[in-house]
């Protein structure tokens, strides 16, 4: 709820700028590491949305794939999970160097 | 995240004080508690960034910005924008700003986490009974409900302000902001907060401290940290605490710890005691150091 009112900060505050008055579009960028639930996030969306000029907008949410890099491996591999296994050498010691991310990406606004 | 748990904002209290949102007259919407006390002088810790508004001049109307590039009456003047901002910015800012203020001071801030019930306000106690006198310390208390916490705090002689998330399930940046400006603490102090009792969301949200300490019990299952890796991912000091008990459970020690360095190759393990002091004196050690690294560093400055 509290990542979804984010988004709404972040969509106003862009939209008022740029002198909309409704939001058509949200796009978001979710990794598949970052742990946040996707459908959920749509319904606290819908949910703080309500009202606002980002009522009845659509959310698109692109997810990014997670890697990471492999100390043993020296290499760059993919992550299903956060802190998972490498699926080259079954190490443990993976930094995640992708999908953590959560970012609003752009908004369509008029 | 709190995507799933479904908390929410707007149900702030600190200490018993409702916070309350208002909507400028250019629609920009701020929250802040009723009894601010600002003498006139505005001294916020955090940011201020609420009280801004980005102005872009006069506006013109640009018909030809659309995708359309041209008007044509009836057709959409949809357009896209750029954003490419991280969700939590907000936050970070808040909690950027915490941490200059804390650093600018000498102040060694600490963030405790752990799930309800691991024994965290115990072992504050403790921790400020043996320490009080060789440093001043103050105290952020997050609780849902209830100011039990910051009382047996304050019984201890030291500064304390509780903060009720009501319906949220974690402290913000922006909370704690609020709380240093009523506690003001003084240079080259400890600034200790506890927060909400929740392994999850408190990962997420930084508050401006210098480590995040996350408790694990003995009574609870050796595999919280594979469970719920985020948040021992993100501390730098685990505390292992109620180890009296030990002789009565199962819980395998090597194990719970294996778990919890597999998450987090760099985490520092103490095993801790209120009850018995075990490891007390290693824990205070670990926060003597710091304390003094961060009063060089204000010396330096």
């Amino acid at each position: 709820m509290s990542l979804a009112e984010g988004v709404l900060q972040l969509v106003e505050e862009t939209a008022r700028r740029e002198q909309a008055h409704r939001v058509k579009l949200v796009v978001l960028e979710i990794g598949q590491l970052a742990s946040v639930e996707a459908e959920a996030l749509r319904f606290c969306f819908e949910a703080v949305s309500r009202d606002s000029m980002a009522q009845g907008a659509a959310l698109e949410i692109v997810s990014v794939p997670g890697s990471g890099w492999c100390m043993l491996c020296a290499d760059t591999v993919p992550m299903q999970e956060r802190y998972g296994v490498c699926p080259t050498c079954g190490s443990y010691g993976l930094t995640a160097t992708a999908g953590m991310e959560m970012r609003v990406r752009e908004i369509e606004i008029e | 995240m709190c995507t799933v748990c479904g908390c929410g904002a707007g149900e702030t209290k600190i200490d018993g004080a409702h916070e309350h949102t208002h909507v400028h007259e250019d629609g920009t919407v701020h929250s802040h508690a009723h009894d601010h006390v600002h003498d006139g002088q505005h001294t916020h810790a955090h940011g201020d960034d609420h009280h801004h508004h980005e102005h872009r001049g006069a506006h013109d109307l640009d018909y030809g910005s659309g995708p359309a590039h041209a008007h044509v009456p009836g057709l959409s003047q949809a357009r896209m924008v750029q954003i490419e901002q991280d969700i939590l910015a907000k936050n970070n800012g808040y909690a950027m700003a915490n941490r200059q203020h804390f650093d600018a001071h000498g102040i060694f801030a600490l963030n405790l986490v752990s799930s309800p019930g691991s024994g965290k306000t115990t072992l504050l106690v403790k921790t400020i009974e043996l320490l009080k006198g060789t440093v001043a310390i103050n105290v952020v208390e997050g609780d849902q409900q209830t100011a039990n916490d910051a009382e047996r705090i304050r019984a201890t002689g030291v500064q304390a302000v509780q903060i009720n998330t009501g319906k949220g399930c974690h402290l913000d940046g922006h909370m704690v902001g609020h709380a240093v400006q009523r506690l003001q603490p003084a240079d080259e102090s400890l600034f200790l907060i506890e927060n909400v009792g929740n392994l999850v969301c408190p990962a997420a949200f930084d508050l401006g401290e210098h480590h995040k300490v996350a408790i694990l019990s003995v009574t609870e299952g050796e595999d919280k940290p594979l469970k719920y890796p985020d948040m021992f991912a993100a501390a730098d000091l685990m505390l292992l605490n109620k180890t009296d008990l030990l002789p009565y459970l199962s819980f395998d020690v090597a194990r719970a710890i294996g778990y919890a360095l597999r998450v987090n190759p760099r985490l520092q393990v103490i095993q801790t005691s209120a009850t018995s002091g075990e490891g007390l004196d290693q824990w205070l050690a670990w926060l003597e150091t710091r304390l003094e690294t961060t009063r060089k560093s204000l010396a330096q400055r």
